[in-house]
């Protein structure tokens, strides 16, 4: 070994303050997640132990990105680099008011679903890793919300991809394999186009590190190759948020797998999509959005009404419902063609209503089908009559869904159609009204046959309950009340007291649009 | 040399893409295996090709002396090819495990989570 005979100031290459101990908050949600993950992967022979490990650490994940999210709020972007290498070498983790509050309402998700676990999963789920692999699926999610590193996201979304794989397959049903095949493909399809614009943009800029990139759009324009950047990552995210001609796999798998796995997959997977096409074209390309801003408005049109359209031709509540997550998309992708800020805001308010709400519908379709014994809506009915209570939470879960008043679905609308009609875009305006009435149509129309009807398919009207089975095991236990009721809340209030919501939205879409924070927390106040 | 490799590289996008396109789940395979291939080298050729140059900055000089290949995109399409090699293993059974199961590897064929002919919804009662 040589010994240095002078000694180096490595200030010029690394970070040599200390990080601030709140600032280790950023890589919480991966690390517990990991670690978590990791231990019920160890101990997965112990079917007793794995919901209560999984649901502890799930626990703690939720405790970590609140932690994380008011941190944020307080001191705006916070960034930590690994390996303390000077911005751009090291990989950095940079944590903005969007990436921390959609990753705080993902665990949020993520542990009602753990809870919901301990009664949809049995013995053999458990035994075959629903735990591991719901933890490792919040690694993926929570790292992509929270990398400021786009070859890092690019890793991100192959983490949560795999761990999704297995609670896929989880139960080796002919229909899951099924489905299973046409998700896997198309999505490894995905993730490819990803990695080779990525490739395509360090060939043009040098640099991952995304506040790195963002200056350099806005130093360059758009020159040279960004165009077919910017298309194979729109493609890319597009079939990943399953936005309109790209979102097959979305049908083929989402009605296969345990209802808690649909819960999850439904409010979780395509909102990262979203979240990156967020990322990439407002933070990254600003340029390119406003180039590819009509073909962004086209797929979102038509996204909204292909899937409203699709909803209402499914007698299978679980389809019917993944119709809803892509129409849903389509209108997020509504306030990205559009644009402004207010629009942007729209978008982040109705990715973070539409993973509460989705995941809550896929719940209660679980708790649906635990008390009438099928998710058709031709062998369902009564419902009303086995439990009032619950034919309420769902009337307040559908009206969500469709956008009515006073419930989470209602002012995102608001925002979005406001904005599009002050920018001219009237087109975006009208399919979102027409997509909310379409919705309730199709909502209204699982209310009336399966919880108003009086039974199944053949049952005179008039009669009452004749079809409800409320003694079925499982899901129609009280403790499903739990999971249930922390989202339903979440829906109500951000319906009836939206005006935090508004706030941090609206921060949100602001630091998007003009990333100088993000920026600054990356390379320090000089620039 | 970069010539040359990009003639490959289109080659390979082109086979990826008409593999793509084909019914039977192995061709697709075959198609996702040769397109992962292609981005890697891409990758790679954009991070230019010098043989036999260290990317090591001799003691006093602050740069390098020649011209050398970029270390990044080769660490890039490493953990880019762990990463499609552990998709590929997986795929590999997933694809088995339905031919056994559906007894076809067409995607024409393959119908069992979205039967075809299914009947509308009811429309009232």
């Amino acid at each position: 070994m040589a010994v240095l005979s002078e000694s180096v100031d490595i200030s010029n290459a690394m970070i040599v303050a200390p990080v601030s101990p709140a600032d280790w908050l950023i890589v919480a949600p991966t690390v517990l997640t990991i670690l978590g993950g990791a231990i019920c992967l160890m101990m997965r022979k112990d079917t007793a132990a794995q919901p209560r490990i999984g649901v502890l650490f799930l626990a703690l994940l939720v405790f970590a990105t609140g932690g994380l999210f008011l941190h944020v709020l307080d001191k705006g972007v916070i960034t930590m680099v690994m390996g303390r290498w000077l911005p751009p070498f090291g990989i950095a983790f940079t944590a903005d008011l969007t990436g921390a509050a959609l990753a705080f309402v993902a665990s949020l998700v993520a542990f009602s679903a753990g809870v919901y676990g301990i009664l949809d999963v049995d013995g053999s789920g458990r035994r075959y890793g629903f735990y591991p692999f719901l933890l490792l699926l919040m690694t993926g999610v929570c790292g992509a919300f929270l990398t400021g590193d786009i070859f890092n996201l690019y890793v991100w979304f192959e983490v949560l991809l795999i761990a999704s794989f297995g609670l896929l397959v989880l139960g080796n049903e002919q229909a899951q394999l099924d489905g299973a095949v046409k998700y896997a493909l198309l999505n490894i399809i995905a993730t490819t186009l990803f990695l080779l614009a990525t490739g395509l943009l360090y060939g043009l800029y040098g640099t991952l590190n995304m506040a790195d990139i963002a200056i350099k759009t806005r130093q360059f324009g758009i020159d040279g190759p960004i165009a077919t950047i910017a298309v194979l990552y729109f493609l890319a995210f597009a079939m990943k948020a399953a936005a309109f001609p790209v979102n097959f796999w979305l049908p083929a798998s989402y009605h296969t797998p345990r209802i808690v796995v649909s819960a999850v997959f439904a409010g979780l997977l395509t909102k990262v999509g979203v979240y990156a096409l967020l990322r990439i074209f407002v933070v990254l390309m600003p340029e390119a959005r406003f180039q590819l801003e009509d073909l962004i408005a086209l797929v979102a049109i038509a996204t909204m009404l292909t899937g409203v359209f699709g909803a209402l031709a499914q007698t299978d509540v679980r389809r019917l419902f993944g119709y809803l997550v892509i129409s849903g998309i389509g209108s997020m992708l509504a306030g990205l063609a559009i644009g402004t800020t207010p629009a942007l805001a729209g978008t982040i308010f109705y990715a973070i209503h539409s993973i509460v709400v989705m995941t809550a519908l896929y719940m209660a379709a679980g708790v649906m089908s635990a008390m009438g014994g099928s998710y058709s809506l031709r062998e369902l009915g009564g419902l009303y009559a086995a439990s009032p209570a619950f034919a309420a939470v769902f009337l307040v879960l559908a009206f969500a869904v469709a956008g009515l008043p006073p419930f989470s679905g209602f002012w995102p609308k608001v925002i979005l159609v406001e904005a599009a009609i002050t920018t001219g875009h009237v087109w975006i305006a009208a399919s979102i009204l027409a997509t909310g009435l379409l919705t309730s149509i199709a909502v209204g129309r699982v209310w009336v046959f399966a919880f108003w009807r009086g039974g199944p398919e053949g049952t005179p009207d008039g009669t009452a309950g004749a079809g409800a089975l409320v003694a079925a095991p499982g899901l129609a236990r009280p403790v499903v009340w739990l999971p249930l009721g922390v989202l339903l809340a979440l829906v109500v209030f951000m319906g009836v007291v939206p005006e935090p919501m508004f706030q941090v939205t609206g921060r949100g879409a602001t630091s998007m649009v003009d990333p100088i924070g993000y920026v600054r927390s990356v390379f320090g106040d000089s620039l | 040399m970069e010539a040359g490799l990009s003639v490959l590289i289109g080659l390979f996008f082109a086979v990826s893409v008409y593999l793509l396109m084909s019914r039977q789940i192995v061709r697709i395979m075959l198609g996702i295996a040769i397109l992962g291939n292609a981005v890697n080298l891409l990758i790679f050729t954009a991070g230019r090709l010098t043989r036999e140059v260290p990317p090591v900055i001799p003691e006093g000089a602050v740069t390098p002396l020649e011209q050398t290949a970029n270390p990044l995109p080769q660490a890039l399409i490493l953990t880019a090819i762990v990463i499609s090699f552990s998709f590929f293993a997986f795929l590999l059974v997933l694809a088995f495990r339905s031919y056994q199961e559906l007894g076809t590897d067409d995607a024409n064929e393959m119908r069992v989570a979205e039967p075809a002919g299914e009947p509308a919804p009811p429309q009232g009662y």
